[in-house]
């Protein structure tokens, strides 16, 4: 038995690895997890919930006025219009980037973002690096994802504390005036709706 | 309480693979991930005694991002009584799946599930937009959503957002408190002075009522 100062999770091999192999066997031992839903998670994030749903966001609000209107209005109900709903998905805000204005999102006391439109934050958002500097210096951080803040813009950080989640709408890409939703949609990356990149290029 | 994970303003340095698209980087970090979804559901613990419980953690420091997820997971089914220690030591008898267990074909579903913090007891709010408060000159013990950076520090509310399930006190199995919530926007040179990048620029976070009084 451990000490009274050890935690309980020291009882588990200490190599991720195979810790991660003996909590798994612990749990289905037990009856408390079943291995079919474990792989129906990993599936879930891995092939379903990911960017693309939230750059079909961003295409139809650049597509049409009224549900831009309603994106910024509310965007829990208009994300929602497009079937994106669930687990940390429940309280969102859309912020719009304009000339004026360039927003980033951040977390810096854990890893807090929108699953239903963005999936599982890529290693980056997690990283201690990006979660200290991004309110301190966003604009050296943007310079290093090769951002250029324009002339005259402002930079706006949201740091994610509580269970509201944070959409960046980005602008639409110069030039993309032709272009359809599904065409619009592949012009959003993951980073453009964090803020660390802008939309296109085409 | 060392308040390890708040490190917002702290120094640091390059940010990684900031182009990276693999979700997953090894089977253990997608299980660790699973594991978690799927623990969470046994409703043995809530998402802010889930945080709470990495925060916590004595390694949070050198531990990797999902060693982080495990270990807390680890500690909380110890604490909460869902495994004993010699359980989590590997001598585990062989049971059927618990009728609470998170099934395959209802995975979709859970995950899709809508279940707001928002409620509807509470408070009245004591802010509205465009006033201005201080935020508390330190955050509380235990866990606490203010982070250090923007303690004692002068804001404006943007906007509000109900009543929250306030996390202190959830975390802590002592009730949810809903409390008003608001979204608080500082300026960049109100909470770095002259370190700041562009004084104009602006910073915003998600406080509960508590964690703020009217200047």
């Amino acid at each position: 038995m451990p000490h009274d100062h050890t935690e309980p999770h020291s009882l588990l091999p200490s190599e991720p690895e195979l810790r991660a192999r003996a909590l798994e066997t612990i749990l289905v031992q037990k009856g408390l997890v079943d291995p079919a839903a474990l792989n129906a998670l990993i599936d879930t994030y891995q092939n379903d919930i990911g960017p693309q749903n939230g750059a079909r966001v961003v295409a139809r609000a650049w597509v049409d006025p009224a549900f831009k209107a309603r994106l910024l209005e509310d965007a829990t109900r208009a994300i929602a219009e497009l079937g994106f709903i669930g687990r940390q998905g429940e309280h969102m805000v859309a912020v719009e980037n304009t000339l004026e204005v360039h927003n980033m999102v951040v977390c810096t006391l854990c890893s807090c973002y929108p699953w239903p439109v963005l999936g599982i934050p890529p290693a980056w958002y997690k990283s201690d690096a990006y979660r200290a500097r991004a309110v301190k210096e966003p604009r050296a951080v943007l310079a290093e994802f090769g951002v250029a803040v324009l002339e005259g813009q402002k930079v706006r950080v949201w740091d994610s504390s509580a269970e509201v989640r944070y959409l960046v709408l980005p602008m639409r890409p110069e030039g993309s005036e032709g272009l359809e939703e599904d065409a619009l949609a592949a012009l959003v990356s993951r980073n453009a709706m964090i803020g660390t990149a802008l939309a296109g290029p085409l | 309480m060392t308040r390890a994970h708040d490190l917002g303003g702290r120094d640091a340095g390059a940010i990684p693979e900031k182009e990276d698209a693999v979700i997953f980087h090894a089977d253990w970090h997608a299980k660790a991930l699973a594991m978690n979804l799927a623990c969470g559901a046994l409703g043995a613990w809530n998402i802010d005694a889930s945080r709470f419980a990495r925060e916590q953690l004595k390694d949070y420091a050198t531990l990797s991002y999902y060693e982080k997820w495990m270990a807390a997971l680890a500690n909380l089914l110890v604490e909460r009584g869902v495994l004993s220690e010699a359980e989590l030591a590997g001598n585990v008898a062989r049971a059927p799946l618990s009728p609470k267990a998170l099934r395959a074909a209802a995975v979709p579903a859970a995950m899709r599930k809508v279940i707001p913090y928002t409620r509807p007891d509470g408070p009245a709010p004591q802010f509205k937009t465009g006033d201005r408060v201080r935020t508390l000159p330190a955050p509380g013990p235990g866990h606490c959503r203010l982070p250090a950076y923007a303690a004692g520090r002068v804001g404006t509310i943007i906007s509000s957002h109900g009543n929250h399930v306030l996390p202190n006190s959830n975390a802590r199995f002592k009730g949810e408190n809903p409390q008003p919530l608001y979204t608080v926007e500082f300026t960049a040179t109100e909470l770095w002075g002259n370190e700041a990048e562009a004084g104009d620029d602006t910073i915003s976070l998600d406080l509960w009522q508590p964690y703020m009084r009217p200047l």
